[in-house]
């Protein structure tokens, strides 16, 4: 099994964010940069599968500034075999980037490529499914539950009031949710071995841009809200303030 | 330049889902502002309950594509048809759901265009679409003008209000351009209680670690119950605890509702909680904690016991709706 993953370095959810001067974009001064969390569903789906099939090979690649070599020796550390920094600056769009990804793994005869099933910066939900149509492979997306068997993917996936459950050959593109495995941390010894793992660095080929970000804007405040009252005595005043004042009931 | 807005529709089982009427409602948007039409495209197997209505909710034109493959989603099959239908338009408005998140990026990589993910407003402006849309977890919003053409967007549910119109319909079959279909869909497992879903019910009332058990969300049930149109959520602790399916976890790792009314009971207010939330249109939360966080984003809260507050609150709403 020849397996690819492509991670994205994201920002932690916890910080706080600071729109950057020219108002289109964050201040990273002082931000900590994580894997994107969907990506480690998809790593470790790729060394629980590598270990199951008892052999193959499993490529991390990532599209960004310099920095995002950190990302990569995370992968490698839980035990990604070799990495691939496709150096870019900026913030491309989801197209772009799925341009760039899919020139890359085109050429690599991968069984499986594994993405998260969305970037939880820019919340695209849309790299995935787009390198699968660039390359013509079939795409499965927000896989909770996946089987495979004789070259044949089983993946449920939660839609509304329901789990869909489909099917497609390999090789194939899956894009992975919460809920199909615990990833694993890094351990000491494989943060060492990550240190001479390869990885290689080239431009990215980046599509033409088509989006263009005209401004960033911290969300309007919420007007401040208001302690109706204590204990259950207060939930006739409630009801009112819903009627007349909010008009939802 | 009079333009020509698609808007894709979604069912199920034969029969038109809600969001469709609001995805209708955001076409209309952009085809009024350059004095342009709305096609709205159906795919399915057979007939489907609803489709005759489409002209009331927006739709100038009403496209059938019917296959015997769309009983379900057939991932490669819609793109296709949408790609096809795409030709000439100027925009494609698809809803933000699961079908549609996988089907945006499909269509938009074929006819190598942009797309842009679950947006909460969005204009035509000199022949271009400009959407605003949430990023960073809700945390800042991004406006982004959309250059290629047609603009493939996909719309959050529950956020562009269906509005109804008397406009002459017209209605015609159009056909399924040949596809391999790489991915079938087998079946939809439905859960147990077949319910709202919280990322489109229009009342969400979400439970959290204060309900101290998984039977307790009985209360909560009740409670959405007596609203009638509520699907209950919870928190990512007691998904984790196992006491809800992670289908109804709100959230950062979980869906992104933006309800008419979400009412968070015990619930601390976490900012992944938020991340899922924050947009919703009015806040009430109920915890025993009057530091709680979850009472700074409220903008009503009663304090105390929930115990004591949700059954009194089931009550007043059942009152309040049925008059008895
Ligand atoms: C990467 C990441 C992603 C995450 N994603 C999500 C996500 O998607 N969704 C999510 O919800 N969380 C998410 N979390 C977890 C989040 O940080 C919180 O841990 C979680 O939301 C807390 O759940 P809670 O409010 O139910 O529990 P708690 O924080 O324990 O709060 C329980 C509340 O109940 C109140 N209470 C207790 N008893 C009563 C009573 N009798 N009456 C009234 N009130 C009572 C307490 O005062 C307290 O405020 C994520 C965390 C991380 C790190
Ligand atoms: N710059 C990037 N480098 C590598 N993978 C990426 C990049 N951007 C997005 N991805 C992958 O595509 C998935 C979906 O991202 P998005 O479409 O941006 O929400 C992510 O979970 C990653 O697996």
């Amino acid at each position: 099994m020849k397996i690819a993953v492509c991670v994205k370095r994201v920002p932690d959810t916890t910080s706080k964010i600071v729109i950057a001067p020219g108002g289109k974009s964050i201040d990273e001064t002082g931000l900590k940069f994580v894997p994107n969390p969907y990506d480690e569903f998809a790593v470790e789906e790729a060394l629980a599968l590598k270990e199951k099939a008892g052999a193959g090979e499993t490529v991390v690649y990532s599209l960004g500034g310099p920095p995002t070599g950190e990302t990569l020796r995370t992968a490698l550390a839980m035990g990604i075999d070799r990495a691939v920094l496709l150096e870019s600056g900026g913030s491309p769009d989801g197209l772009a980037v799925a341009q760039a990804l899919a020139a890359e793994l085109g050429m690599g005869g991968y069984d499986l490529i594994l993405f998260g099933k969305l970037a939880v910066d820019d919340y695209n939900h849309q790299v995935g499914p787009m390198v699968a149509e660039i390359l013509g492979m079939p795409c499965i997306t927000s896989v909770a539950h996946l089987t495979i068997e004789a070259g044949t993917v089983t993946a449920e996936r939660e839609i509304e009031g329901g789990v869909e459950v489909s099917t497609c050959a390999l090789p194939a593109v899956l894009t992975c949710d919460k809920g199909l495995n615990n990833p694993r941390l890094p351990s000491l010894k494989g943060i060492m071995a990550a240190k001479k793992k390869p990885l290689e660095t080239k431009p990215a080929a980046l599509g033409e841009p088509a989006l263009e970000v005209l401004d960033l804007q911290l969300p309007p405040e919420r007007k401040p809200g208001r302690i109706v009252g204590e204990g259950a005595d207060a939930v006739p005043a409630l009801v009112e303030l819903l009627r007349t004042e909010a008009k939802v009931l | 330049m009079a333009s020509r807005i698609l808007a894709v529709m979604e069912q199920r089982d034969g029969a038109l889902r809600k969001v469709s009427h609001e995805v209708l409602a955001a076409a209309r948007r952009l085809a009024d502002a350059g004095g342009g039409t709305v096609d709205a495209v159906v795919m399915a197997a057979g007939s489907v309950e609803g489709a005759d209505q489409l002209a009331r909710f927006g739709a100038d034109r009403v496209l059938t594509a019917t296959h015997p493959d769309f009983r379900l989603y057939q991932p490669d099959g819609y793109a296709a048809t949408v790609s096809a239908a795409a030709d000439g338009a100027s925009a494609v408005v698809i809803a933000a759901t699961a079908t549609g998140r996988d089907l945006a990026p499909r269509v938009a990589a074929r006819l190598k265009v942009p797309c842009a993910s679950d947006v909460t407003e969005l204009v035509a402006e000199n022949g271009a679409v400009i959407v605003t849309r949430p990023v960073y977890a809700g945390k800042a919003l991004q406006r982004v003008r959309l250059t290629g053409t047609p603009a493939v967007v996909t719309v959050r549910p529950n956020t562009f209000a269906p509005s109804e119109t008397n406009r002459p319909g017209d209605a015609s079959a159009m056909e399924v351009p040949t596809f391999g279909p790489r991915v079938t869909v087998r079946e939809i497992k439905a859960p147990a209680q077949a319910a709202l879903d919280v990322a489109e019910a229009p009342v969400v009332v979400s439970g959290g670690r204060g309900l101290r058990e998984p039977d307790n969300f009985r209360l909560l049930e009740e409670l959405a119950d007596a609203f009638g149109n509520a699907a209950v959520g919870a928190s990512r602790a007691v998904v984790d605890a196992g006491w809800r399916e992670h289908g109804a976890q709100v959230g950062q790792t979980g869906k992104t509702v933006s309800p008419g009314l979400y009412i968070a009971v015990g619930i601390s207010g976490a900012i992944q909680h938020l991340a899922g939330m924050r947009t919703a249109g009015t806040i009430v939360a109920i915890n025993k904690d009057k530091d709680a966080p979850i009472f700074r984003t409220a903008d009503y809260g009663i304090v105390g016991d929930l115990f004591e507050i949700v059954p009194r609150l089931t009550e007043e709403v059942r009152k309040a709706r049925t008059g008895h």
